[in-house]
């Protein structure tokens, strides 16, 4: 373990390893994320992204490795609930909201506020808490639809909710899945000048297959294969690599 | 603010229930009491002991609503809960017997004396005071709830497995509970009481009496609930019926918060259970059997899970008619009911009180809004 | 009494192994006028000469005897008894008697005389000709211990030549020897050891009496013998046991491998699952009755026309449930299992209404009925059956599965419903089959159970729990872990059986599950993995 990189990095994986009966998800897989950084994981299918997710948000445990959060928060010791609260939050590549909630309340269940049974029974909400959602609903475009259903809200609107709600949670690290999946292309654009917004300060990692998305976010990028890192670097850097190369098109 | 608060748990439906079940709780009492046996709308006891039956299972129908119409949880076993809180409150009935007995022993019920048991179990003891069979009424269920729902939702069983143990689970205590040396009076209960609180159970007055009680501890689970449901509470449950890994990855305890409302469930079943004994004057295993608690289900299906309200409508509704069939047409009850199973399911999936939504919407679309809006306060 | 016995064999044994075949005859006709005399005394000097005799005749004589049916006229001089049948024949030589005399009576005996003939049977079979019968004398020997019988014995061992007969004999021997006060302590020893050899619960016993004796030479010997029989007889319980839980484990595994084709492939949930076992064994019932009134012929064959004939009708109630309802509440589980509880309701009840509340006659055909013996243990024929039919209708279950096309797009359905709709596959057809298949099942299982369980409108509901409990624990959508799950829960369920009684030993294993669950949630074969999780 490189325990200078370790106290400096936001997140830390490791030689991380994750097998289903037999099947290797994950074979070694080690990343690096600064403070403050956006990267982009691209790779084809089958290459690991969605397990790394699982792995770091608690959901999967790791046949080997390490993964610390903030240089000294061993994640693989902690449960999903734990792992929301040190401020990790997921976007999932299937949009997940509560549908048969309003938008406001999807976001006011988000909202960074003490999670326990009790403080939700007992407590009362903290007295900024209507005008932190005010905020939320502006920044994701939100505000007319508030008194809605979540049901009823659009493919693209439940995306942008489900931003909404990990922008809530005020995470230090957001993790989104496949953001723009089935999203027109305006959408698309607009998406991505959100992500680039909320960058400016949560550190964020985005899993993406579109190509012109992650060209659009312009940040670092790192391409999984076969569960474990091709290559690192800017798009253009990383596209022009013949073992990239191969793996996208070598098929 | 306490008044303000109460206020804002009772929407309308909420307030309905509970202007109709005080004037209940005030009128059934003075019908039985106060008018002649020829007055029109004079109740015979045996009716009142029927309402107050009906309205045990609306409470039973209440706790169930929490847990499947809010949480998502179908158990399978609230039965359970409701028939240990009746043997606790039996066991407290059956020590007030106290020499009326057969064979006249003080201390020991009859079943065990038939049994040439010499002392009392370790399990009886303290049932002779009130306060401590109240408690274990609570306790029994609230403890076994736990310790279930502790493994249970620890370990992410859900769905229906989590369905299928919570039958199990009944189907154990009912074996356990036939069993003589149990010593909860095998397979013939318990049963033959005479006095609760120095009162004569048979008599018209501690009918009226007990009826008033269910009627108002109806009041209070509907209110509980209400207050659950339209906390933030409330809207966790719902956040994990809908999408529990979702309420795990925004940071809530999925877990803890299942344990809470069951065992508080389990609770509210054990309350109702020890109200529907003394009024019903037996307690026996068959209260433990998976049908039972099935049908505890498709009384807050047809009332319309997530309304609270609607559960305990569809309790005395479902009861009403099973009353009414296995008296005029016995052989066809069973067959009502399966199909009520069915058609419900397929056609009434939100229940009487979802149709009522669906048709105002229908006959009043200016204010379509309103409604919706109306009908998704009351859904929660 | 005991001398009395002791002459007559003594005396007997000796005839037998002496008498020339023909001196019978003569000896056989003055013999049978002693019961010309009708009198008790000279009864008995009649019956001594009979089986002195050695006479051909001697044993039915003596039997018609015991079961009273030996009869004289003195007028005609004529002794003469009646076959089972009732036929009258002449005792001298079998043949059947032309005119039924007018003084026909029945020779009389009285107690001590019913002990003489006893004895005088017992002796006659241990010499019988038939081995069997001689087989069942030396058994009788062996319980009675009466050490009158020891000569017999011993030249009946010196005549036999069938070893499983001869061993009998030896055995019955021993434990005459044993029970002797006289017997030398080097017999005592042999006996031991034959007894030992033979290490039943009879031979323990008579061991056991031997080894809590006095201080003697044989009483080690008894000891170790009794130590031996007795670890013997528990692994042979022990094997009982297996054998009960696999009986269990069979019927467990009828019943829920169609509830795992439901339940574990589909992932539909059949609350009435235990309502098609039942209408299968109702449609055992009705061919039954049938065959009772119109072919009686085809009894015997009955469960073979059942076996199909459930297979259909429930099948086509099941598809009939799964088009009508369950298809319309595909991805809500919850809601399917309240529907199809109220199927199940409906079925009962309907069944109720058409053949009544009351427990049904099924009747076992020969071939179900009976037992033998492997070793120690013993098998019911029935309960045999039923394990090889389970056995067969998983096979065939998995060759179905693996090698039809049937079984191809089954999978390939419940792999990945959209993919394989794409590929031309009709879904739903798919869905009403499989579900019509697994009824099916269900209702062969219930052909099987009304051989061991009371039919009645209720039997589905007492195996319903249990198949969900197999299925869960062997692991959701695996049928080789329902199999493994039906035979561990069988045989668990029998071995506490006999610790905690039957109710307790099920509470037990139902406590066990539920706590298995948490443990693994996805039973004991869980398949792993992210296809799981959608």
């Amino acid at each position: 373990m490189d325990e200078a990189t370790l106290t400096s990095s936001l997140l830390y994986l490791d030689g991380v390893a994750v097998s289903f009966d037999g099947y290797k998800a994950l074979r070694g897989l080690s990343l690096t994320l600064a403070p403050g950084e956006m990267r982009a994981i691209i790779g084809p299918n089958g290459a690991g992204k969605t397990t790394m997710m699982d792995v770091i948000t608690g959901k999967t445990r790791p046949d080997e490795g390490v993964v610390f959060f903030g240089g000294n928060q061993d994640l693989t010791q902690l449960d999903e609930a734990a792992i929301a609260e040190l401020g990790i939050g997921r976007k999932f590549q299937k949009p997940t909201v509560f549908e048969s909630h309003t938008v406001e309340d999807n976001i006011l269940l988000a909202l960074k506020a003490p999670r326990s049974a009790r403080a939700t029974l007992f407590g009362k909400p903290a007295p900024d808490t209507a005008e932190r959602i005010d905020r939320i609903l502006a920044t994701t475009k939100l505000t007319d639809h508030r008194a809605r259903m979540a049901a009823d809200l659009s493919h693209g609107q439940k995306q942008w909710l489900e931003i909404g709600m990990l922008l809530a949670q005020d995470p230090k690290l957001l993790l989104v899945d496949e953001p723009v999946a089935g999203m027109t292309d305006a959408e698309t654009m607009q998406t991505a000048e959100l992500l680039r917004e909320i960058a400016r300060d949560h550190s964020v990692v985005v899993v993406e297959h579109d190509m012109d998305f992650v060209r659009e976010l312009g940040v670092k990028v790192t391409v999984l294969h076969e569960g474990a890192v091709l290559a690192e670097g800017p798009l253009d850097q990383v596209s022009a690599e013949p073992q990239v190369i191969e793996v996208y098109l070598g098929r | 603010m306490l008044t303000r608060r109460l206020l804002s748990l009772l929407d309308l439906r909420a307030a309905i229930a509970v202007a109709v079940l005080l004037s209940a709780a005030v009128l059934v009492p003075i019908l039985l009491l106060a008018t002649p046996q020829n007055f029109p709308l004079h109740m015979p006891p045996y009716v009142v002991a029927l309402l107050g039956k009906y309205l045990c299972y609306a409470i039973l129908a209440v706790a169930l609503d929490l847990v499947w119409g809010y949480c998502g949880i179908l158990s399978l076993g609230h039965g359970a809960f409701f028939a240990l809180g009746g043997y606790a409150m039996g066991m407290y009935l059956m020590r007030q017997i106290g020499t009326r007995g057969v064979y006249a022993n003080p201390i020991l019920p009859d079943f065990m004396v038939f049994l040439n048991w010499k002392a009392l179990p370790v399990t009886w003891w303290g049932f002779d005071w009130f306060p401590y069979a109240m408690l274990m009424v609570l306790l029994a269920p609230g403890v076994l709830a736990f310790a279930f729902g502790y493994l249970a939702f620890r370990s992410r069983v859900t769905g229906v497995y989590l369905s299928i143990i919570t039958q199990a689970m009944t189907y154990a205590l009912l074996l356990a509970f036939f069993r003589n040396d149990m010593g909860f009076g095998g397979n013939n209960g318990l049963t033959d009481f005479k006095d609760i609180l120095g009162f004569n159970v048979q008599s018209d007055e501690t009918r009226a009496a007990l009826f008033s009680v269910s009627a108002l501890a109806l009041i209070v689970a509907i209110l509980i609930g209400r207050y659950l449901v339209t906390s933030k509470f409330g809207k966790v449950l719902i956040a994990i019926r809908d999408a529990e890994s979702r309420t795990r990855f925004i940071g809530y305890r999925v877990e803890n918060y299942k344990l809470a409302v069951f065992t508080l469930s389990a609770m509210m079943a054990g309350v109702a259970g020890a109200l529907y004994v003394p009024q019903v004057g037996i307690i026996n295993p068959s209260e433990f059997s998976p049908a039972q608690s099935i049908e505890a289900v498709i009384w807050v299906a047809v009332g319309g899970r997530g309304t609270l309200v609607g559960a305990a409508l569809g309790a005395v509704l479902v009861n009403f008619a099973k009353t009414w069939f296995t008296g005029a047409l016995p052989e066809y009850w069973l067959f009502a009911l399966g199909l009520l199973f069915i058609l419900v399911t397929l056609f009434l999936p939100k229940g009487i009180l979802g149709l009522i939504d669906h048709m105002k919407r229908r006959t009043a679309p200016a204010s379509i809004d309103g409604d919706v809006q109306n009908g998704a306060t009351a859904a929660r | 009494m005991r001398s009395v016995f002791a002459r007559v064999f003594l005396t007997l044994s000796l005839v037998l192994m002496l008498a020339p075949a023909r001196a019978a005859d003569v000896d056989l006709k003055s013999a049978l006028s002693g019961f010309l005399a009708d009198s008790f005394p000279s009864t008995q000097k009649a019956i001594e000469a009979v089986v002195q005799s050695g006479s051909s005749q001697a044993p039915a004589i003596i039997e018609a005897l015991q079961d009273e049916r030996l009869y004289f006229a003195r007028d005609a001089q004529l002794v003469a008894y009646k076959t089972k049948g009732g036929e009258l024949r002449e005792a001298a030589t079998g043949g059947p008697v032309a005119t039924t005399p007018q003084d026909l009576k029945q020779v009389r005996l009285n107690n001590r005389l019913r002990g003489i003939v006893n004895a005088a049977v017992g002796a006659l079979t241990l010499m019988s000709s038939n081995p069997e019968r001689r087989r069942e004398a030396a058994n009788a020997v062996f319980k009675s211990r009466d050490a009158s019988t020891l000569p017999t014995l011993d030249s009946a061992i010196a005549k036999e030549t069938d070893p499983a007969t001869r061993t009998a004999l030896e055995q019955a021997r021993a434990s005459v020897i044993l029970a002797k006060s006289d017997s030398s302590d080097a017999q005592k020893i042999d006996a031991i050891g034959v007894l030992r050899a033979r290490g039943d619960q009879d031979a323990l016993a008579m061991l056991s009496a031997v080894a809590a004796g006095p201080e003697t030479l044989e009483k080690s010997a008894a000891q170790a013998a009794a130590a031996a029989i007795e670890t013997r007889l528990a692994l042979w319980r022990n094997l009982q046991n297996v054998w009960y839980g696999l009986s269990l484990g069979s019927v467990l595994l009828l019943a829920a491998i169609g509830l795992a084709i439901t339940f574990g492939v589909m992932g539909i949930i059949n609350m009435a699952h235990g309502e098609m076992v039942m209408l299968g064994a109702y449609t055992t019932f009705v061919v039954q009755e049938y065959c009772r009134t119109s072919a009686p012929g085809l009894f015997n064959y009955s469960l073979f026309i059942a076996i199909p004939l459930a297979f259909l009708v429930t099948g086509a109630v099941g598809v009939v449930i799964e088009r009508s309802i369950i298809r319309f509440l595909y991805g809500r589980p919850l809601e399917t299992l309240l529907a199809t509880f109220g199927v199940s309701l409906l079925l009962q009840q309907a069944v109720r209404t058409i053949f009544g509340a009351n427990n049904r006659e099924v009747g076992a055909p020969s071939f179900m009925s009976g037992a033998f013996h492997l070793g120690g243990l013993e098998i019911t024929y029935g309960r045999m059956w039923i394990i090889v039919f389970a056995l067969v209708v998983f096979a065939a279950l998995q060759l179905l599965l693996r090698f039809t096309s049937f079984g191809l797009r089954m999978r390939a359905v419940t792999q990945n419903r959209r993919m394989a709709s794409s590929m031309g596959i009709d879904t739903n057809r798919i869905d009403a089959l499989a579900f019509g298949l697994g009824s099916g099942i269900a209702g062969m299982a219930g052909v099987a159970l009304s051989q061991i369980d009371n039919v009645s409108p209720n039997l589905g509901q007492s195996y319903i729990i249990d198949s969900f409990m197999v299925v869960v624990f062997g692991g959701v959508g695996n049928l080789w872990g329902t199999f493994l799950g039906a035979a561990l829960l069988g045989v668990a369920n029998k071995f506490l059986e006999p610790f905690a009684g039957a109710v307790l030993g099920k509470i037990a294993l139902l406590v066990f599950i539920i706590l298995f669950i948490q443990k693994r949630p996805r039973g004991l074969f869980a398949l792993k993995g992210r296809a799981v999780e959608a």
